[in-house]
C-alpha cells in the first residue's frame, strides 16, 4: 500500500483538520457514560445479557444516520483483528480495556471518526465526540444530541438525587468527562510544568500522558481533564476546564515568546537538528520521534519551518504508534523492526511535505 | 549504567534483594525486568489502574470500622439483593453490579461520594428527555410552589392564583403521565 493511500484510510478528521487556537490544543473529547435500566452493570452481567445490548444496539443504530452526525458503523470487538484493535485504540477511538477485556464490546463508528459510541464497555454506552483544536462546547453539545438520539430507544438508568448510574462511582452523576490535549513544549523547556502541574490539580482537574492513566507525556503533550462528575452541570464543568485550558494557553505563548526573545539561535538549531533527525534516520525509538516532532511542531508555530503543515505531529504521533506501524507493514513486527519501520515512514511523509511544497511553488 | 541483562539498553530499574540476610543488586532495563519477572507492580496495561487507587480508598475505612466488630460485620454482610454483589466485593473492585447497588449501599455512598467530588452528593447536571420527563415537572412544582408561598405572604393574591393555576396543569400533566406509564 503507498503512504498515501494508508494515510488516506488512517487518519481521522481531528487529526488532519485544524480548529480554535490548534496550534497549542490538539483535540477536545467529551465522554458520557450512560447504562441501560433493564441490564446488570457490564462489571457482572451475563454473556446472554451482553449479546441482547449488542444486538439492540446493532438493530437501532447501525447505518442509521444521525442528523448532524451521519451514518454509523458497528464494529464489534470479537470480530476484529488484535492489530486493527490496537489500531483503533492509538486513534482514541476506542479503549484498550473495550480492546482488550471485553470480548462482548462493540463500537459504533461515525464516518469522519469523529464520534465513537462504545458498547459494553465499563458502563454499557460510552459516548465519546473528538474535535480538533480547542471545541469543548460544541463537542459537549454533539454528545448532547446523540444521548438524546439513544435515549429514544433504551432507557437509562437514572435518579433523581445521583444522575446518571455509573458502575464507577467515580463517574456518577454527569457521567461527563471533558478532556483536551495540549501540546505544551515552552512550559516543559521553560520548566514551568511542574509547577503548574498541582496546581492545576488542585482545581479538581487531572493531567496526565497522552495515553491515560499513568503514561508519560510523550512529546510534550499533555492531556487535561475534569476529576468531578457529581454536584456540577455539564455546561459548569466545560467551562471551568476551559478556562484553565485558556489560562494554559496563555502561559504557554508567553513561554515561546520568552524563549524566541532569549535563545533565538540555539532554539531555531534544536528545531532544525530535530527536523534532521526526523529527515534521515533509519532507526529511531518512539520516545525519541516524539520528542523531534514535538520540536518540529514548534518550529513550525514559530515560523522557523515554512511549507510543512502543521497536523504533522498530530498525524505522526499517532501512526508512529507499533499497531499503525504493523498495519502499514501487514503483519507483525518486532520492536527492532518496528524502530527501522518508524523511520521510514517518518522520512517518506516528510518527503511528501517537500513535494506538495514544490509542487506549489510551481 | 547498562543493563546487566543485554548489555544494550540503559538500565532504568535497579534491584536490592536480601535472601538469608545475604544482599544482592543488579540493574536491569525494564525490557528485561520484566522478562525476567522481576517487576511484579507493573503489568501490560500500566497496571496502577483508577480502580485500586479506588478500592484503597474504600477499604481505608476498614481499620476504623474494626474497633467495632458488629457494625464492620454488618456492612461486610451486606448485599445488593439484584446482583448479589456485597459491600465487600465492591470495596476490592471499586465497580458496583447494577444500578440497585446506588440504594442498597446508600449509606455507605455518601461518604466516598463526598471524598470523590469533592463534597457533593446529589446531581446537578442534565435529566434525561424522555424517562425524566415527570422528573422536570416535579422540579417546576416545587419551584411554583415556593413562588406560590411568597406571594400569599405578600398579600398579592391575584399573582398566587395565577400561579395556583399553573401548578393545577402541572399537576394534571403529571398524573397523566402516571397513567401513560
Amino acid at each position: 500500500m503507498s503512504l498515501e493511500k494508508f494515510l488516506n484510510t488512517a487518519v481521522s478528521s481531528w487529526m488532519s483538520q485544524e480548529g480554535p487556537d490548534s496550534d497549542i490544543v490538539l483535540s477536545s473529547r467529551i465522554r458520557l457514560a450512560r447504562n441501560i435500566v433493564d441490564y446488570e452493570f457490564p462489571t457482572v452481567f451475563s454473556n446472554e445479557e451482553a449479546q441482547e445490548i449488542v444486538e439492540r444496539f446493532e438493530q437501532a443504530f447501525a447505518w442509521q444516520s444521525h442528523r448532524s452526525a451521519g451514518r454509523f458503523e458497528l464494529l464489534k470487538m470479537n470480530e476484529l483483528q488484535p492489530i486493527e484493535k490496537r489500531v483503533l485504540v492509538e486513534k482514541h477511538l476506542i479503549s484498550p480495556h473495550l480492546a482488550e477485556d471485553c470480548p462482548f464490546g462493540a463500537c459504533l463508528l461515525s464516518e469522519n471518526e469523529e464520534i465513537s459510541i462504545m458498547i459494553n464497555e465499563e458502563d454499557h454506552v460510552r459516548i465519546q465526540c473528538l474535535f480538533p483544536g480547542l471545541q469543548l462546547t460544541e463537542a459537549l453539545e454533539m454528545a448532547n444530541e446523540l444521548d438524546d438520539w439513544i435515549e429514544m430507544h433504551v432507557n437509562y438508568a437514572f435518579d433523581e438525587k445521583r444522575g446518571y448510574l455509573t458502575s464507577c462511582p467515580t463517574n456518577v452523576g454527569t457521567g461527563l468527562r471533558a478532556s483536551v490535549m495540549m501540546h505544551l513544549p515552552a512550559l516543559i523547556l521553560t520548566q514551568q510544568m511542574n509547577r503548574i502541574i498541582p496546581a492545576i490539580n488542585q482545581l479538581g482537574l487531572v493531567v496526565r500522558g497522552t495515553y491515560g492513566e499513568g503514561s508519560e507525556a510523550l512529546g510534550n503533550i499533555f492531556q487535561i481533564s475534569n476529576q468531578i462528575t457529581l454536584g456540577k452541570s455539564e455546561e459548569d464543568i466545560v467551562e471551568d476546564l476551559k478556562s484553565v485550558v485558556q489560562q494554559l494557553i496563555a502561559q504557554e505563548r508567553m513561554a515561546r515568546e520568552a524563549l524566541v526573545k532569549t535563545l533565538n539561535i540555539q532554539l531555531e538549531d534544536r528545531v532544525f537538528r530535530s527536523y534532521g533527525i526526523l529527515a534521515n534516520s533509519r532507526v529511531i525509538e518512539s520516545k525519541e520521534a516524539a520528542q523531534c516532532l514535538s520540536d518540529v511542531r514548534l518550529g513550525i508555530d514559530l515560523g522557523y519551518i515554512k511549507n510543512i503543515s502543521r497536523n504533522i505531529l498530530n498525524e505522526l504521533m499517532i501512526l508512529t504508534q507499533p499497531g499503525f506501524l504493523q498495519q502499514y507493514a501487514g503483519g507483525a513486527l518486532r520492536p527492532n523492526e518496528r524502530d527501522v519501520r518508524r523511520a521510514t515512514l517518518i522520512r517518506e511523509r516528510l518527503k511528501m511535505e517537500e513535494r506538495k511544497a514544490m509542487e506549489s511553488d510551481e | 549504567m547498562i543493563c546487566q541483562e543485554c548489555k544494550q539498553r540503559p538500565a532504568t530499574m535497579h534491584f536490592t534483594k536480601i535472601i538469608n540476610g545475604e544482599k544482592t543488586e543488579f540493574h536491569l532495563c525494564e525490557h528485561c525486568a520484566q522478562e525476567r519477572g522481576e517487576v511484579f507492580m507493573f503489568h501490560e496495561n500500566g497496571g496502577f489502574s483508577i480502580h485500586n487507587l479506588l478500592a484503597g480508598l474504600l477499604n481505608f475505612d476498614s481499620p476504623i470500622k474494626e474497633t467495632k466488630p458488629s457494625a464492620f460485620q454488618g456492612i461486610e454482610l451486606l448485599q445488593c439483593e439484584r446482583c448479589n454483589m456485597t459491600y465487600h466485593q465492591f470495596t476490592k473492585i471499586g465497580r458496583f453490579g447494577c444500578s440497585n447497588c446506588y440504594y442498597a449501599f446508600v449509606k455507605q455512598l455518601q461518604p466516598i461520594l463526598k471524598r470523590l467530588h469533592s463534597g457533593n452528593t446529589t446531581h446537578a447536571g442534565k435529566i434525561p428527555r424522555r424517562i425524566g420527563g415527570t422528573i422536570h415537572i416535579r422540579k417546576q412544582i416545587e419551584h411554583l410552589k415556593q413562588k406560590l408561598q411568597d406571594f400569599i405572604v405578600k398579600e398579592e393574591f391575584e399573582k398566587a392564583a395565577e400561579v395556583r393555576d399553573q401548578i393545577r396543569f402541572l399537576e394534571s400533566q403529571l398524573s397523566a403521565h402516571g397513567e401513560g406509564d
